[in-house]
């Protein structure tokens, strides 16, 4: 017997979860900063309805359907298909394994603040060293010879036990249970950083870089595509993710309302990090005279120029120590949100074909994970092999993976038969837009994605050296292929399970 | 902050929030209605 989810509210939350990560706190606000400010909002939004949601409704719609993970949906489609569900629920366990480490640098600064706050140690105005000590450094991805972290590969243990003892519980037992209870929070600590944020002093500075629109930019195709970019990766779409979710959903659920609030709520993030983020960096341009960029526009802005604000915040070193504290927990939730539905990824799809208890599996893909992570942890692989990974697979495959899968379901299953499914008992009904966007306009998007973000990649290939590119065919090609070769190896394998004569 | 901004600003997170608030309310108000239904029956 399948299970199911316990209530509407909780699915939500686990979606939102899902779907709130990490990347929403850098990615968005550099992205509308770097593509024209407010005129990038206008590309931003269409993206949203012509991409995130129907590709969300697609998605809830089809896991409802077939009752299954991407590898038994693929399968349904055509047998040789489900190969590319392989593909598909093998990319989060490969991201899983980096943002793990990503996810340790936030339990590791939780425990940073506390000492700052019992005042063990005086670190939040002055970052760098903690972060130069947890991070290490190494001269290049390939020397691997220069250490590693021993603070990130304790805090990725404890990162990885936290998956395992949520997910081995199941859908309604573990995920349901801690997602109705850490993403309303999170929403809410954000909202109250944001609203603090927003009292700095030079927070206007911020939000008029954040907001200021150029629109000379828009007709640039090249914004068009970043927002594209941007909607597509910060919904955790074509990754196994809103399929397996979908699966667990009841056979009278909505599905159409569903989706609109998962991507709302997790563009709702978006600006509430945009917002964030601006404000307390143009409160850092206002009373330390640096630049928007001086952190980076990456992990740096939450790692650097947060403990930095937080340190100004208050003379009292409890209320800066609890502050970060405070700060690195939001972090650690939204990271453990994410990494959580990713592993459930893959267990939904091993569970489906394999006849094997979810403990056992969840405890295999856990152990193979953190074996993975512990490669992050190393100072190569923290500082150089996980940008290279990430922008192979966290972008062109997953982007590739979207193609596939749009045109799939659109013409083999067909969007007409499955738009009556998803509108059946849904809160409002979808038109016939969405079946011309689905089998369109969302494919030919997703393909100028996929060529550009491939363009950038091997062009960028020619202003490095032979290490450089040494390193991207070794990790990034490398990986793609251990990726490709391992999903054949499991779709050769027999079904153990009746799953696929359903 | 000029007035450019602050109109995009509104627009953003006015669109995004308020687009949250109102399918929440749509859920909301048809889950009473399912309910009042299922009481009715």
């Amino acid at each position: 017997m399948r299970e199911n989810w316990q209530s509407r509210k909780g699915f939500i939350f686990a979606a939102a979860g899902a779907a709130i990560g990490l990347g929403n706190l850098w990615r968005f606000p550099f992205q509308a900063y770097k593509n024209g400010g407010g005129a990038f909002l206008l590309p931003y939004f269409v993206a949203l309805i012509t991409c995130a949601i129907p590709l969300m409704i697609m998605e809830y719609a089809f896991g409802r359907k077939i009752r299954g993970g991407s590898v038994k949906a693929f399968s349904s489609l055509n047998k040789k298909a489900e190969v590319v569900g392989w593909v598909q629920v093998m990319v989060p366990i490969i991201v899983m394994t980096y943002y793990s480490a990503i996810i340790a640098v936030s339990v590791i600064f939780m425990i940073y603040s506390l000492g700052h706050a019992f005042g063990m140690i005086n670190w939040l105005s002055d970052p760098g060293p903690i972060m130069g000590m947890v991070t290490g450094s190494a001269e290049n991805a390939l020397d691997l010879g220069a250490g590693i972290s021993i603070y990130i590969l304790i805090a990725v243990i404890f990162v990885w036990l936290c998956n395992w003892l949520i997910v081995k519980k199941g859908i309604s037992g573990g995920i349901e249970k801690m997602s109705t209870f850490f993403t309303p929070m999170l929403m809410v600590l954000m909202i109250i950083f944001m609203i603090n944020a927003v009292r700095l002093q030079g927070s206007a500075i911020g939000l008029e870089a954040l907001f200021k629109p150029d629109f000379s930019k828009i007709l640039n195709p090249s914004i068009w595509v970043s927002a594209y970019a941007q909607v597509f990766f910060s919904t955790t779409l074509a990754v196994g993710v809103m399929i397996a979710y979908g699966s667990y959903l009841h056979d009278k659920a909505d599905v159409v309302n569903s989706a609109f609030i998962t991507v709302f709520a997790n563009s709702s993030f978006d600006l509430i990090a945009g917002v964030l983020v601006f404000s307390t960096l143009g409160y850092l341009v206002n009373s330390m005279g640096v630049e928007f960029t001086s952190f980076g526009t990456g992990a740096g802005v939450a790692f650097i120029a947060f403990p930095i604000a937080i340190s100004t915040m208050s003379q009292n070193v409890v209320v800066q120590g609890l502050l970060g504290f405070v700060f690195f927990f939001c972090l650690f939730i939204a990271g453990l949100s994410s990494s959580i539905s990713m592993l459930e990824s893959f267990a939904t799809a091993a569970l489906d074909k394999f006849k094997i208890s979810r403990e056992k599996l969840v405890t295999i893909i856990s152990i193979v994970g953190f074996i993975g992570s512990a490669c992050f942890a190393s100072y190569a692989g923290f500082n150089y092999i996980l940008d290279i990974v990430d922008a192979y697979v966290g972008n062109i495959v997953i982007a590739g993976l979207g193609l596939v899968e749009v045109v799939l379901i659109s013409y083999i299953y067909g969007t007409g038969k499955l738009r009556d499914e998803a509108n059946e008992f849904s809160d409002f009904k979808v038109g016939k837009w969405w079946d011309y966007l689905l089998r369109y306009f969302t494919p030919l998007l997703l393909g100028a994605v996929v060529i550009t973000n491939l363009f950038n990649l091997v062009t960028g290939l020619f202003s490095q050296d032979t290490v450089g590119i040494l390193s991207n065919i070794v990790f990034g090609w490398g990986t793609v292929l251990i990726m490709i070769g391992a999903s054949v190896i499991f779709y050769k394998r027999k079904w153990t399970t009746d799953a696929n004569q359903e | 902050m000029s007035t450019s901004t602050i109109i995009m600003m509104i627009i953003g997170c006015g669109t995004v929030w308020g687009g949250t608030v109102v399918t929440i309310l749509i859920a909301l108000a048809v889950e009473k209605k399912n309910n009042l239904k299922n009481q009715v029956n």
